[in-house]
């Protein structure tokens, strides 16, 4: 009797090419990533963690090699659920890589971080299927709720396009938070682990944000830096700034998310200030923008 | 006098619609078990086990209010929407309009129960879904569907009727894509063919139920005796690419701005039974949340991810 042949899962065939990609050190930091994964390798919200097995290796050598990260404080963030908020800067969202790739290759144990990415990314071919499989998924409240009660770690930034967007003379002061995480953080009894990221402003200095441009063309904002869009695409490659990445201490509040408008500001205003002393505290102990 | 003329039956007796379909003929074949079963469609009805009453008639017409005159009914499982918008010109007048009579025979008779099969569809695929969309979510999928928009209305009738006849247990099943060896679906027609075409650059998570477990849940939901709307869930989400891998297809892939084109042109030359704006279910997220059903109904399904993926290759029976 011929037994029919089923077609080798998916996950097998991926990760013996993985091996042969990716250096032990980093399979293994993979490999402790927890997931619930269903029969399919995936998780219910269609991450994979033999994709991010595949993107350590750029993602770490972006990490170690280009941005030369230096990060402090990863003890700070608990195991269980946690929102991390971030400054946002840049332009490109390198910064969010770079606190994920923090939380895999220097947490013990590592973790994956859920970053609530922008509305418009599940409409984009091939991004929207890379980003659901490295775990980033788009930010809507439910979403957000959803997986803290999973008791992941999501990352957001409340400044949103605000923050990435902003020119170069606005560096490391903060725009203003949106309120929508802290009612969340509240609702979901989450504690908030401030993160300040220092030396991702400088990685791609905007003079101008041509606004009228960015709405014709659909996209979040146009900026215009010393090389971008001057030698086009290839301007778009951020200059090799250090990364500094610190990590605060658990912030807690009280409440159910359905307080008045002002307590609630009041609690993202605390977030807000001890946010700016720590970037103030990085840029006071980096030497240069490259050093 | 109306109750002189009930028959007396030892079984409580149950009226289904859309007895003639595929999923309709496993209904009937589970209800049969436990219930006298009244089985209704236009279409010719066969297979169906012999001591099932047969009736050959539109749910609009006088022949049916007879039936809920005399047969002391005690439930109404409605299966009989017109789900492929090709069928019939007038689906929409047929789905509207029978939900609501037959609604209205539950009210005036006194049927205890009544139970209606929607679609998890009516919700619709949209980047901008969040995961596990509850019951609660807006019924967006005639937007982009609008051969859907009956089965929206439908929903919405039964909706209403919660509310205007609260005696009524009323139940309606809203499933994810049904598939099996025998229903023949657009999900389940797109998973058998030999090489499925794909949105380019697009791999939404799809839930797929099994045609057995959707029976399960139905009558679950019967013996239950309860009351509302549930969203009923497989066993699990997989991403297309991994459906389609379990199937040992080669899916196709092409740009969405030409996949939506090629198709709109053949579904006006009528060269194919999939209508344009089903390309969103392979473009988008449209995931339920079946925590409802779980819990009120005690559902879960018994067929895995593999098993149910792999049913639409067994032989039609």
């Amino acid at each position: 009797m011929t037994v029919p042949s089923l077609p080798v899962p998916y996950t097998r065939r991926r990760s013996r090419l993985a091996d042969r990609l990716v250096p032990e050190r980093l399979r293994a930091k993979a490999r402790h990533l927890k997931a619930n994964l269903g029969e399919m390798g995936v998780d219910p919200f269609g991450y994979d963690p033999e994709v991010v097995q595949y993107t350590a290796l750029p993602l770490a050598w972006l990490y170690e090699r280009y941005f030369r990260c230096i990060t402090k404080g990863l003890e700070n963030v608990p195991d269980g659920r946690v929102l991390l908020v971030g400054n946002h800067s840049g332009q490109l969202p390198f910064d969010a890589m770079m606190v994920a790739t923090a939380m895999i290759l220097e947490r013990d144990p590592p973790r994956i971080v859920r970053s609530m990415v922008e509305k418009w990314v599940p409409r984009l071919p091939w991004v929207s299927v890379f980003f659901a499989r490295v775990g980033q998924i788009v930010g809507t409240p439910d979403n957000c709720r959803r997986l803290l009660e999973l008791d992941e770690a999501i990352l957001v930034f409340p400044e949103g396009v605000r923050g990435i967007s902003k020119t170069f003379d606005r560096r490391y002061r903060l725009e203003r938070f949106g309120t929508g995480f802290m009612r969340l953080a509240l609702e979901t009894h989450t504690p908030i682990v401030p993160v300040a990221i220092v030396g991702a402003e400088e990685q791609a200095p905007s003079l101008h944000n041509l606004k009228s441009l960015a709405k014709l063309l659909g996209i979040p904002a146009f900026p215009v830096t010393p090389t971008f869009p001057l030698l086009g695409p290839a301007g778009l490659i951020p200059l090799p700034t250090r990364y500094r990445i610190y990590f605060g201490e658990p912030m807690m509040f009280e409440g159910e998310g359905d307080e008045e408008d002002e307590v609630v500001r009041g609690f993202v205003a605390q977030v807000q200030s001890r946010l700016q002393s720590m970037i103030e505290l990085g840029l006071r102990e980096r030497r240069g923008v490259f050093r | 006098m109306v109750r002189e003329r009930r028959k007396h039956r030892a079984r409580k007796v149950v009226l289904a619609t859309g007895a003639a379909g595929n999923l309709g003929r496993l209904v009937v074949q589970a209800l049969h078990r436990e219930y006298d079963v009244i089985a209704v469609d236009r279409r010719p009805i066969s297979g169906l086990p012999k001591d099932v009453t047969h009736l050959q008639t539109d749910v609009r017409l006088r022949a049916i209010q007879d039936v809920f005159r005399t047969e002391g009914l005690h439930a109404v499982v409605h299966l009989g929407l017109l789900q492929n918008p090709r069928a019939d010109v007038n689906a929409y007048r047929f789905n509207v309009v029978g939900t609501q009579r037959l609604l209205e025979l539950v009210s005036r008779y006194g049927v205890r129960q009544f139970l209606m099969l929607s679609s998890a569809n009516i919700y619709g695929s949209d980047p901008d879904n969040s995961y596990f969309l509850t019951e609660d979510a807006p019924l967006l999928g005639a937007e982009h569907h609008p051969e859907i928009r009956d089965l929206v209305a439908a929903d919405r009738i039964v909706q209403s009727f919660f509310y205007r006849c609260p005696e009524v247990e009323t139940v309606m099943l809203r499933p994810v894509h049904i598939v099996g060896p025998t229903v023949r679906n657009p999900a389940a027609d797109y998973l058998r063919l030999p090489r499925p075409w794909t949105i380019m650059g697009f791999d939404p998570m799809l839930q797929l139920i099994h045609e057995a477990d959707i029976v399960e849940a139905l009558m679950m939901a019967l013996r239950a005796g309860t009351k509302g709307v549930f969203n009923v869930v497989g066993p699990g989400e997989a991403p297309l690419s991994r459906i389609l891998e379990v199937l040992g297809r080669r899916p196709r892939p092409i740009p969405s701005s030409l996949a939506r084109a090629m198709l709109r042109r053949a579904w006006n030359l009528k060269m194919t039974g999939f209508p344009p704006s089903e390309l969103r279910h392979v473009q988008y997220n449209c995931v339920v949340d079946g925590t409802r059903a779980s819990e009120a109904l005690g559902f879960k399904p018994r067929h895995s991810l593999r098993e149910t993926i792999l049913s639409v290759q067994d032989p039609l029976i």
